[in-house]
C-alpha cells in the first residue's frame, strides 16, 4: 500500500435531505490498492456515502480530494468520475447485447472501436461470460447479469471501484461463486475498491479494512479482525454478530479477570477494568456450548449456567438457540447436536462459555 | 448550463427553419391574395373551379376560396377576415349592407330551389302552388321533412317559406335538422324517404344516386339569388379592397356572365345558373 | 357494399394513373403532417425528458396538464389557432391563415402533447437507478439523456407513431386553419370531407383508401425501426 498519499480523502462531509442529516463524516480516507468495506444496517448511510464519494449525490457540504487534488468544478467532477466505476445492487444493464453493455462505459468515455473490442473480450473472458456475448441482456439470469455489470465496470480499469451491495439480490450459491471470482480478480488487478454490504461475513472475507456505519456516521473503522472482535460499542457489537449483549457492574476484580453481576448471575470475563465500573459484555453465539449433563465436571469454561430454551430458529446449516439463564443468551448449535441432545423449546439445559470468549466494552464509572 | 442554453437555441433554430421552409411556398404563392368567402353549395357546383383560374390568370391575384355556410361567410365579412363575399341570402345580405359592413352589392346570377321527396309523395304536394301551401300540407300530414339547419342560404330560404306558411316546425318530431351540407342532406332525405328543400344544381349532380323526385318548382319564392358584396375597407384596414373590387367587377363582366350562362349544360343537359348582372332583383322570376 | 368496390376501383385508378390532383393532395398531406410530427418530436421529446428527470414544485400539475393535452380536441385547437392567426388577431400580421403553414402549426399543437405525454411515461418507467449508473459510467448530461432515450426507444417510437397518426388523420383543425383551398391547402382528409358532403362517395372512399395506405406504409417503416435489433 502506498503510504504517501491516500488515493481518496473526504473531509467534513455532511449531507441533509428534507431536514434529516443523512451523512455526517469528519474524515475518511482510502489507500491505494486496498479493499475497503462499509458495513451497517439499512439506512446507515452506506449508499449515501458511496454516492457522495462519486459525486452522484449533490449537494453536500465538505470536500473530496482525489490524490491530493480537490474535486470541485464541473469539469473536474466529470474527469474525476471517469476515474471511478460503480456497480449497484441491480445489474442495470442496457437493452442490447452483453457485448454492447460491457462496451458501453468505454464508448461513453470516448474510446475508439478497435480498442473497445479488445478490452471487452478480455473482461468477458475474465468473468466467464464470453459465451453470452451476443445474447440480449434481458435474457440473463441474476448472476450472469451481475457478472456483466462487473465486467462493464472493470473494462474501464477504474482507479477506484465502488460497489453498492452488489451481491444482495443473488441467491447463495450464485453469490458465493461470484464473490470468489471477484476476490480473485481484485487481487489480480490490484484494484482499489470500496464496497457496501449488510453482510458482515462478506466484508470479513473480502476487505482489508472495514468501517461500521450507523445513522450517517462512521462508528468504528479498522482491520476486520479488530472490528469484529473488539467492537467499540453495543451497536457495532450487535452488527458484527455478537448476539448476546449484557450490561452490568463489575463486582469483583483480580489480576486481569473480573466478575460482572447481571440479573443476579455472575459472569467472569477478562479485561482491565475498575471495581464498580459499568461494562457491556458481548458473547458470540458460536462460543456458547450447550449440554444436557447435570454436573459441572470436565470443562474449563468459567461460565456455566443452567437455563431454559425459549426459542429455536433454523438457519439452514445450523440452529440458533435462544436461552433464558436469568439473562438472555444466544447459542449456535449444529443440526446434528440438536438431534443428539434432543433439544426442544422449553427444555432445561446447561450453557457454558469461556471467560476469554467474552468481549468487554468499558463504559466507565457511573 | 452553457450546453443547455446552446441546445435550446439550436432547437428553436431548427423549428423556425422548418416553419420557414414550409412558409416559403406559401409566401411565393401569395403575390396578392384575395380571401373570397362563399357557400359550400356554390363551391360544390363547380362554377368557381372554372371561373377562378381565368380570373387569376388575368389579374395575377391568388384567390383563397373559403367555402362555409352563409352565416359564417357573412360573419367573416363582418370581422374583416374576408375581402369579398359571394352569397345568396338576400335578407341577411341587406342587413349586412345597412349595417355598413359591405359595399357595392351587385346581382350576379340566380338558380332556383326545388322541393324534392319520395316518389310516393305521401303528403301529395306535387305541383302545389304557392309553395307555402305545400309546406302546410307536409306539416298537417306530419310527413318527414329534412332541413339543413345550418344557417346556410338554403336554410334561410326554407325558413322564409315556413314563415310564409305561418308554421313553426321547430321541435316537431317530423322535422329533422342535419346541420350538414346540401349533398349529405339530400342523401339523408333519400335514405329516410323524407322531403327536403334543395338547390337544383346539387340535386342534378346527385340525381342518379338518389331516389327523390322533383315535386314543386318554379314559384317566385323559390328563386335563389346570388350577389357579390365587397367588404367595406372603411371598417377594416386590412381588407384587400382593390382585390375585392377586381373580383366583383370580374363576376359582372360580360365574359364571365357568358360562361355562367352555359355552365352545366354539357354535364346535366340544362344550365345550373342564370346570369343576371345589371338587372333589378324585382325583375327576376322568369 | 357496391359503393366500397367502386371506391376501391377508383382508388386504384387514381393511383396508377398518377392523377395530378390526387398526387398533389397526397404529397401535401405527407409534407404538412410530416413536418408537424417532426417539430412535435423535437419539442415533445426534449420537454418530456426534461420534466421526467427533474424535480420541482408543481410537477404533478404540469404532468396532469400534459396528460390532458394528449386528449385535446383537434377542432378546439383549430378554433384557437384560427382566432390567433386571423388578420385582426394577435398574430394576424404574419398573414398565414389559410396556408399550409397554419395547418402545420395547428397539427404541431395537436401532436406535441401526445409525444410529450408518452415520452414522460416512457422515461419515468425506466429504473430509477439507471440514471445514476449511466452517470457513474462517466456520461455527460447530454450523453445520459441520449442513452435514456435509446433505452426507451420502444415506447418513444410508439409516441412518434401516435403523434403522426393523430395528425395525418386530423380534419377539423385542418379545414379551419387551412381553408381546404384547391391545389394549395387541400389534403387527403379535408378533400374526403368535401367529396362526402358533395355526395361523391366513390371519390371520398378512394381518398380514404389512399390515406389508409399512406398511414400504413409510414407506420410499416417506423415499426421496422422500432422492432429491429432485438437480439434473442
Amino acid at each position: 500500500m502506498n503510504e504517501h498519499l491516500p488515493i481518496l480523502e473526504m473531509k467534513n462531509i455532511s449531507v441533509s435531505r428534507g431536514g434529516t442529516l443523512l451523512l455526517d463524516i469528519s474524515s475518511f480516507l482510502i489507500h491505494e490498492g486496498e479493499i475497503f468495506s462499509l458495513i451497517g444496517p439499512n439506512g446507515a448511510g452506506k449508499t449515501t456515502l458511496l454516492q457522495t464519494l462519486s459525486y452522484l449525490l449533490k449537494p453536500f457540504q465538505g470536500e473530496i480530494f482525489f490524490r491530493g487534488k480537490k474535486v470541485e468544478t464541473n469539469h473536474s467532477v466529470l474527469e474525476y468520475r471517469r476515474k471511478l466505476a460503480m456497480v449497484f445492487q441491480e445489474p442495470l444493464l442496457f437493452d442490447t447485447t452483453v457485448f454492447n453493455n460491457v462496451a458501453s462505459g468505454l464508448k461513453i468515455r470516448g474510446m475508439k472501436r478497435g480498442g473497445i473490442h479488445v478490452k471487452v473480450i478480455e473482461q468477458l473472458e475474465r468473468f466467464g461470460i464470453s459465451h453470452l456475448s451476443d445474447r440480449s441482456a434481458r435474457t440473463l439470469s441474476g448472476g450472469e447479469a451481475q457478472r456483466a455489470s462487473l465486467a462493464r465496470a472493470f473494462a474501464l480499469q477504474p482507479e477506484i471501484l465502488l460497489l453498492d451491495e452488489p451481491f444482495s439480490s443473488l441467491d447463495p450459491p450464485t453469490r458465493d461463486s461470484l464473490i470468489e471470482d471477484l476476490e480473485h480478480i481484485l487481487q489480480q488487478t490490484r484494484t482499489t475498491a470500496v464496497f457496501a454490504t449488510h453482510d458482515r461475513l462478506e466484508a470479513l472475507r473480502l476487505s482489508n479494512r472495514m468501517a461500521v456505519m450507523n445513522e450517517g456516521k462512521i462508528v468504528q473503522i479498522g482491520f476486520p479482525g479488530e472490528v469484529m472482535n473488539h467492537p467499540v460499542n453495543e451497536i457495532v457489537a450487535s452488527f458484527v454478530g455478537m448476539e448476546t449483549i449484557l450490561t452490568g457492574k463489575v463486582i469483583k476484580q483480580s489480576g486481569g479477570t473480573f466478575v460482572t453481576s447481571i440479573e443476579g448471575q455472575e459472569i467472569e470475563a477478562v479485561g482491565d477494568v475498575h471495581l464498580g465500573e459499568t461494562v457491556v459484555l458481548c458473547i458470540r453465539p458460536e462460543n456458547v456450548t450447550l449440554s444436557t449433563r447435570s454436573s459441572q465436571e470436565g470443562t474449563s469454561a468459567r461460565n456455566v449456567f443452567p437455563g431454559r430454551i425459549v426459542k429455536i430458529i433454523s438457519l439452514g446449516l445450523y440452529q440458533k438457540v435462544h436461552l433464558h439463564c436469568g439473562f438472555p443468551l444466544v447459542a449456535y448449535v449444529t443440526n446434528h447436536s440438536l438431534e443428539e441432545l434432543s433439544l426442544t423449546e422449553g427444555k432445561e439445559v446447561r450453557a457454558s462459555f469461556k471467560a476469554t470468549a467474552v468481549t468487554v466494552i468499558r463504559k466507565g464509572e457511573s | 448550463m452553457n450546453r443547455k442554453t446552446g441546445q435550446k437555441i439550436l432547437l428553436t433554430g431548427i423549428i423556425f427553419l422548418l416553419l420557414f421552409i414550409t412558409g416559403i411556398p406559401s409566401a411565393q404563392a401569395q403575390p396578392k391574395t384575395i380571401i373570397l368567402a362563399t357557400t359550400t353549395s356554390t363551391q360544390d357546383s363547380g362554377l368557381l373551379d372554372v371561373l377562378l383560374p381565368i380570373f387569376e390568370k388575368k389579374t395575377g391575384y391568388f384567390v383563397k376560396t373559403i367555402a362555409v355556410g352563409s352565416g359564417q361567410a357573412m360573419a367573416m365579412g363582418q370581422k374583416g377576415e374576408a375581402d369579398v363575399l359571394l352569397v345568396h341570402s338576400p335578407a341577411a345580405e341587406k342587413k349586412f349592407i345597412t349595417e355598413n359592413y359591405g359595399i357595392n352589392r351587385r346581382l350576379i346570377m340566380h338558380n332556383d330551389y326545388i322541393i324534392v321527396g319520395p316518389a310516393g309523395d305521401p303528403a301529395k304536394i306535387k305541383r302545389v302552388k304557392p309553395t307555402s301551401v305545400a309546406f302546410k300540407k307536409i306539416a298537417s300530414e306530419k310527413v318527414l321533412f329534412i332541413s339543413r339547419g345550418d344557417n346556410s342560404g338554403t336554410h334561410s330560404k326554407e325558413r322564409e317559406i315556413w314563415k310564409a306558411a305561418g308554421i313553426n316546425p321547430e321541435g316537431e318530431k317530423w322535422y329533422q335538422q342535419t346541420g350538414l351540407g346540401m349533398g349529405q342532406t339530400l342523401n339523408v332525405a333519400a335514405e329516410k324517404k323524407g322531403y327536403t328543400l334543395a338547390d337544383r344544381g346539387t340535386y342534378l349532380a346527385l340525381k342518379k344516386n338518389l331516389n327523390l323526385d322533383i315535386l314543386v318548382e318554379g314559384d317566385a319564392i323559390l328563386l335563389n339569388i346570388y350577389h357579390v358584396i365587397e367588404v367595406n375597407p372603411a371598417k377594416w384596414a386590412k381588407v384587400n379592397a382593390a382585390g375585392g373590387k377586381a373580383f366583383a367587377d370580374f363576376m359582372v363582366s360580360k365574359e364571365t356572365q357568358g360562361i355562367i350562362k352555359t355552365f352545366g349544360i354539357d354535364k346535366f343537359g340544362s344550365p345550373l345558373f342564370f346570369p343576371d348582372a345589371g338587372k333589378k332583383e324585382e325583375d327576376l322570376g322568369k | 357494399m357496391e359503393l366500397i368496390f367502386e371506391g376501391i376501383k377508383k382508388a386504384f385508378w387514381l393511383l396508377v394513373s398518377f392523377d395530378p390532383e390526387v398526387m398533389g393532395i397526397t404529397l401535401l398531406s405527407l409534407e404538412v403532417s410530416g413536418i408537424a410530427t417532426l417539430i412535435s418530436l423535437l419539442i415533445g421529446i426534449s420537454t418530456g425528458v426534461t420534466v421526467a428527470l427533474s424535480r420541482f414544485i408543481g410537477k404533478r400539475v404540469v404532468v396532469s396538464l400534459i396528460n390532458t393535452g394528449m386528449g385535446l380536441p383537434p377542432v378546439v385547437v383549430g378554433l384557437f389557432v384560427t382566432i390567433f392567426l386571423w388578420r385582426n388577431g394577435p398574430l394576424g400580421f404574419f398573414e398565414i391563415l389559410y396556408t399550409p403553414t397554419a395547418m402545420i402549426i395547428a397539427q404541431t399543437v395537436i401532436a406535441t402533447p401526445i409525444v410529450m405525454g408518452i415520452t414522460l411515461a416512457a422515461i419515468q418507467q425506466l429504473p430509477q437507478k439507471l440514471r445514476l449508473q449511466i452517470l457513474a459510467l462517466g456520461a455527460t448530461r447530454l450523453q445520459m439523456v441520449w442513452i435514456l432515450i435509446k433505452e426507451a426507444r420502444l415506447p418513444l417510437l410508439a409516441a412518434v407513431m401516435a403523434g403522426f397518426g393523430g395528425v395525418i388523420s386530423e380534419v377539423g383543425a385542418s379545414i379551419m386553419v387551412g381553408g381546404n383551398i384547391k391545389g394549395y391547402s387541400r389534403v387527403l382528409t379535408t378533400a374526403t370531407v368535401m367529396e362526402t358532403s358533395r355526395g361523391n362517395f366513390d371519390i371520398a372512399i378512394a381518398l380514404g383508401i389512399i390515406l389508409l395506405l399512406l398511414a400504413y406504409f409510414i407506420n410499416l417503416v417506423l415499426t421496422q425501426i422500432q422492432q429491429k435489433e432485438r437480439p434473442r
